[in-house]
């Protein structure tokens, strides 16, 4: 469990203190994949450093499992950073180290493991990140995946409890993205190791993450668990990230929802209720119709979501709206 | 053959020439070890002593930095005669091939350690900060991260440190150094033997390009980027 208690930082600039971090607070759970979201100055690259300590707070406590590491000397601090992987968005791979090399770095550091211990580790991380093949290269003969794979096996070399992502999708491709999420979110459930993850694309929280934190100038301003983030944004900074993550056109959506007719609903079904065939039962027992304005069904990690905006004329509205909630699906009334 | 190249080259001694090549060889090979011996730990702490650095020191950094540029602002014909009190106390005659190596390590070192010092910059700074979040201590930064990061623009400075010290040696025909660009200022300039000039101005053309040669291909190899 990782724990802010008023932690802030700020940075001296000729004399002046600059904030980056204002006053926060918020527990960050063993186990889960918790996503921390804003846009670049937010503050979200200084939260992520703050938990191993590459910036020291200039106030207030961090906790991880109960112990107050703002305390630590200096050699308590390096064990301590063992405990912590932590992968890059521009991967940071010694480029003079072979793969396998550059995996065995963080157990050499720690000068505590043999070295067949060290040979067994390396084996066994080239295997689950799937590099076999390429242990004997060096980093600048891989492409930006493999690179950020050997960065993960490396950062698990030491079986750390925590793993700190830095922005590590942002310099890949699509299709690499989800791969290397896919590897994050099987390490997650297999070795039950907390994630902490910065990004600037809400995407990347959709696909991984438990909870969210969304940051704006140096403050977090919504978190809570992703589905309910993602599906009912408050903050606008937040509905700005949901609803670049989704392609929306705000005018463009304006615009459709002047021209439609009647109630506009938007419907949220979340779990199971996404596979009911709910909209034609509804419809023919209240006598509404309804057309579709925009909607978009996906999953948020592994449960399975649709949000549908509706237009609804005629028929008994009323019978029609207790229907859809007693179903468990979520109604806000737009218009 | 023979009589072409008695007559064209009369002045030549050629044991001389031979003689002076081999002074050269360990004036810049020696010279060279310990500037680099003394010049990579101090390019080193310069580095490390720098601005937003890991052993940040002003202070520190202030003072080495001075030191350096002082020793590099000297022109080296000064350098020569000005350490010569200070050579004889090392080594105990300031004349010779022997009394040349301290003022060419004066001046080389830091020369060397400017260019330790740059090559350590350019190593990209995520590398540094990801070896920290591994629990290093700075010592396994440096010699873990940041030196076999640093090693091809390290072999590059080495090799630009060669080849000045080769240029310095010249002068050091001042207190008796001997080698190839003495016996040049002193048979082909002060005595007009222009042949005398030719051939060892052309071994040092040589030498400087096999030290080149031979430092692009390490630094080559080396590369992994």
């Amino acid at each position: 469990m990782i724990v802010f208690d008023q932690v802030q930082k700020s940075y001296q600039v000729g004399g002046r203190a600059i904030p980056a971090l204002h006053s926060t607070s918020m527990t960050i759970e063993t186990g889960e994949v918790f996503g921390i979201v804003g846009h670049s100055g937010a503050g979200k690259s200084t939260l992520v450093r703050l938990i191993n300590l590459l910036e020291p707070p200039t106030g207030g406590r961090i906790l991880i499992d109960d112990e107050n590491i703002t305390g630590y000397n200096a050699s308590e601090l390096r064990a301590f950073r063992r405990k912590v992987g932590m992968i890059f968005q521009h991967f940071n791979l010694l480029s003079s180290k072979t793969v396998a090399d550059n995996i065995a770095f963080p157990m050499k550091l720690a000068g505590i493991y043999s070295r067949t211990e060290i040979r067994e580790r390396v084996d066994e991380l080239l295997k689950r990140v799937s590099l076999v093949d390429q242990a004997n290269k060096y980093p600048s003969q891989l492409s930006g995946g493999q690179k950020q794979r050997v960065g993960i096996a490396r950062a698990l070399a030491c079986r750390p409890t925590i793993l700190l992502c830095d922005e590590a999708t942002s310099a890949l491709d699509p299709q690499t993205t989800q791969s290397v999420l896919k590897l994050l979110g099987d390490i997650n459930s297999e070795l039950g190791l907390t994630i902490v993850l910065i990004t600037h694309e809400m995407d990347v929280v959709r696909r991984v993450c438990d909870r969210v934190a969304v940051m704006d100038a140096g403050e977090v301003v919504e978190m809570g668990a992703v589905s309910d983030v993602f599906l009912h944004p408050k903050h606008p900074t937040t509905r700005d990230f949901v609803f670049e993550s989704e392609n929306i056109d705000r005018d463009e959506m304006q615009q459709d929802l002047q021209q439609a007719k009647g109630r506009i609903l938007r419907l949220t079904f979340r779990g199971e209720s996404t596979y009911t065939p709910l909209l034609g039962s509804v419809a023919r027992e209240s006598g509404v119709d309804f057309s579709i304005l925009s909607g978009r069904i996906d999953h948020i990690k592994d449960t399975p979501y649709g949000q549908l905006t509706l237009s609804l004329v005629g028929g008994d509205l009323d019978t029609a709206m207790q229907a859809l909630e007693a179903a468990d699906v979520h109604v806000e009334v737009l218009r | 053959m023979e009589a072409l190249m008695e007559s064209l080259f009369s002045n030549v001694d050629w044991t001389e020439i031979g003689w002076a090549s081999w002074d050269t060889l360990v004036m810049v090979g020696m010279s060279l070890l310990f500037s680099v011996l003394i010049g990579l730990p101090l390019g080193v702490l310069l580095f490390l002593f720098g601005k937003r650095q890991l052993l940040e020191q002003p202070i520190a950094y202030a003072v080495l930095s001075f030191v350096v540029n002082v020793l590099r602002s000297v022109p080296f014909i000064i350098l020569l005669i000005v350490m010569i009190p200070f050579t004889v106390m090392l080594i105990g005659t300031s004349l010779g091939v022997a009394g040349a190596i301290p003022p060419l390590v004066a001046g080389g070192a830091p020369f060397f350690a400017r260019l330790v010092e740059t090559s350590l910059r350019e190593v990209d700074r995520g590398i540094i900060e990801a070896t920290q979040a591994m629990g290093a201590t700075v010592k396994q930064i440096v010699f873990g991260a940041l030196l076999p990061e640093a090693l091809p623009g390290i072999i590059a400075g080495i090799t630009v440190t060669a080849i000045t010290l080769v240029s310095y040696a010249a002068m050091s025909g001042v207190v008796g150094g001997g080698g190839l660009g003495d016996l040049a200022i002193r048979f082909g300039y002060q005595r007009f033997q222009t042949d005398v000039m030719v051939i060892t101005v052309a071994l040092l053309v040589i030498f400087v390009q096999l030290l080149q040669m031979a430092g692009d291909r390490l630094v080559l190899y080396f590369s992994r980027r």
